[in-house]
């Protein structure tokens, strides 16, 4: 099945796609016909397809989210045939290939669903929820002037690794649009525990946790019960044991931190 | 607000608070369980009746029995507010296809539901044996010979009529299934929530987790099935038993 065919044949498709003409419209599911797709395009690439037959007879094209295509920047926000990223284990849509698919299927595709991630339009869904987030703490103050010598500050291996498993979250909000609660702690957590691994992090590791937490919650998104859906959608396998770190970085920095508000 | 009450009404400190009393709860039925299984003696109650009678009155165990009303209390309360914050999370409109029996366990995803059930089974079984005892006094006593237990409440003998009730052994049967899949799930994610999350000790959380959740379901929902199948009114063996067992060996 997998790895690409030459001898596959193309493939005709039955699309259910989520249309809706701006953020206050109502929007609902329209049917669409593609023809003639490669097993070996990527999915996107057959949006491509359908849009520019949109485009020709006349109609107004669908708007979806990409912007690198090749599963490094987060984009690629679709709900496809009721999973984040469609059925395929760690992968963006980007990444998602139509030999996954079969000729004659019907796929349907919607976009991310959360309060806090409004519709745009049809499937472009506004993330800036997660932009604030990072804005409230996922950062590190650099000093100016010469740059460090990059073996100065010595990190175990070990930590390190943790760090940039941490480190991969591309923000794609997968975790968001899977999770019954719309929860963002997986998103929150992974930078959390990035930082408050590394020797550079320790400066704002209090004020970073307690105030991303603090915004998470203003953005209105939902509390974890460890259902576990966002680690099994998200594309770069970010784990459940972020959360924990979350959770014990959170109470022990509300415990010790100085911040009384 | 002061940095304790917003550390506590935050997402993770609302999550804390439920994990605590949940797990709080856990010891819990681990006491309430192991006492009831005096139920077994079948020395007439004299055992299950004198326990009964020392966790009503002993004042160490009226004063820790505040903290399971705060326990339950808390976590109930927390339940109601996280479900409404998540349910408001997801927002009004929802998918038109959703898959998530693919990436999650249907018990994690059902717990307020399952929780729901317990709560509602709680009531019924606190009104007909707590209530009764501590506040009714309906309760007739259990007389004899014996100065000592005389007075003593026969809760043994209004268990064994509630028993067999069959609406009644069905809402407990129905309750303790919600239970064990409710600590299926909210065992492990109790330690979870806590932040104890590490590759040594997570894996025996959760099989250990496994386990209490079908011990003690199990062993809650024996006593109802038990009395209901296998005894007469009076709690005793009843003459059919053996031909009961019997047929239900042979049903399975
Ligand atoms: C003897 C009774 C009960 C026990 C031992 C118990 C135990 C637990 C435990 C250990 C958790 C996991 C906490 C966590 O993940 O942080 C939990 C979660 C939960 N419980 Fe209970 N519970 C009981 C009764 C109830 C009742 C009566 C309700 C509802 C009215 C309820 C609703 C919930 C909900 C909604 C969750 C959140 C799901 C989650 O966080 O995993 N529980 N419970
Ligand atoms: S944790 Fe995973 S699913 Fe969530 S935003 Fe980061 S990469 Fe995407
Ligand atoms: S378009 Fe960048 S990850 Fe898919």
């Amino acid at each position: 099945m997998a790895g690409s065919n030459p001898n596959a044949k193309p493939m005709n498709l039955t699309l259910k796609v989520w249309r809706q003409p701006n953020r206050q419209a109502q929007g609902k599911i329209v049917d669409y016909q593609v023809k003639d797709i490669s097993p070996d395009m990527s999915f996107l690439e057959m949006l491509d397809v359908l849009n520019e037959d949109l485009l020709r007879g006349g109609q107004d094209p669908v708007a979806f989210d990409h912007d690198c295509r090749e599963g490094i920047c987060g984009s690629c926000d679709l709900f496809i045939n009721g999973r984040s990223h469609g059925p395929e284990k760690g992968t963006t849509t980007c990444q998602l290939h139509m030999r996954k698919f079969s000729d004659g299927d019907t796929i349907t595709i919607e976009p991310w669903r959360a309060s806090s991630f409004p519709v745009n339009k049809d499937l472009s869904v506004d993330r800036s929820a997660f932009d604030r987030i990072i804005q409230a703490g996922g950062y590190v103050s650099v000093n100016t002037g010469g740059a460090p010598d990059g073996n100065e500050i010595p990190i175990p291996k070990e930590i390190s690794d943790r760090a940039f498993e941490a480190a991969t979250c591309i923000g794609c909000g997968a975790c968001v649009a899977a999770c019954k609660n719309a929860s963002a702690m997986l998103f929150v957590s992974a930078k959390v525990s990035q930082l408050a691994l590394l020797p550079q992090g320790q400066v704002e590791r209090k004020t970073r946790v307690e105030n991303m937490v603090a915004q998470m919650d203003k953005e209105g998104f939902g509390a974890c019960t460890n259902i576990g859906s966002c680690a099994a959608e998200c594309p770069v396998g970010i784990s459940l044991e972020n959360i924990a770190i979350l959770n014990r970085e959170f109470l022990a920095a509300k415990a010790s931190s100085n911040n009384l508000a | 607000m002061s940095w304790i009450s917003k550390t506590f009404t935050s997402s993770i400190g609302r999550k804390i608070i439920m994990s605590l009393s949940g797990l709080f709860l856990c010891t819990f039925l681990v006491v309430h369980l192991i006492g009831n299984l005096q139920l077994f003696k079948h020395d007439g109650g004299a055992a299950f009746n004198t326990y009964s009678h020392f966790m009503g009155t002993n004042p160490i165990i009226r004063t820790i029995e505040w903290g399971l009303v705060l326990g339950f209390g808390f976590h109930i309360y927390e339940a109601l507010m996280l479900t409404r914050r998540n349910k408001a999370a997801r927002g009004s409109q929802g998918y038109v296809s959703n898959h998530s029996e693919q990436n999650s366990e249907w018990t994690s995803r059902n717990m307020g539901i399952l929780g729901t059930i317990i709560l509602i089974f709680l009531i019924v079984h606190l009104y007909n044996f707590f209530w009764r005892a501590r506040f009714a006094g309906d309760i007739p006593k259990m007389g004899g010979a014996d100065p000592l237990t005389r007075d003593y409440d026969n809760l043994y003998m209004a268990v064994v009529d509630s028993f067999h009730i069959w609406w009644y052994v069905l809402l407990y049967v129905a309750a303790q299934i919600s239970l064990g899949y409710h600590l299926w799930h909210g065992f492990r994610s109790g330690f979870q929530t806590l932040g104890l999350n590490h590759r040594k000790y997570t894996p025996a959380i959760k099989y250990i987790g496994y386990a209490f959740a079908v011990l003690v379901s199990a062993g809650f929902a024996s006593m109802p099935l038990y009395f209901f199948l296998f005894t007469n009114a009076q709690g005793e063996l009843a003459a059919n038993a053996s031909a009961v067992l019997q047929s239900v060996a042979a049903a399975f």
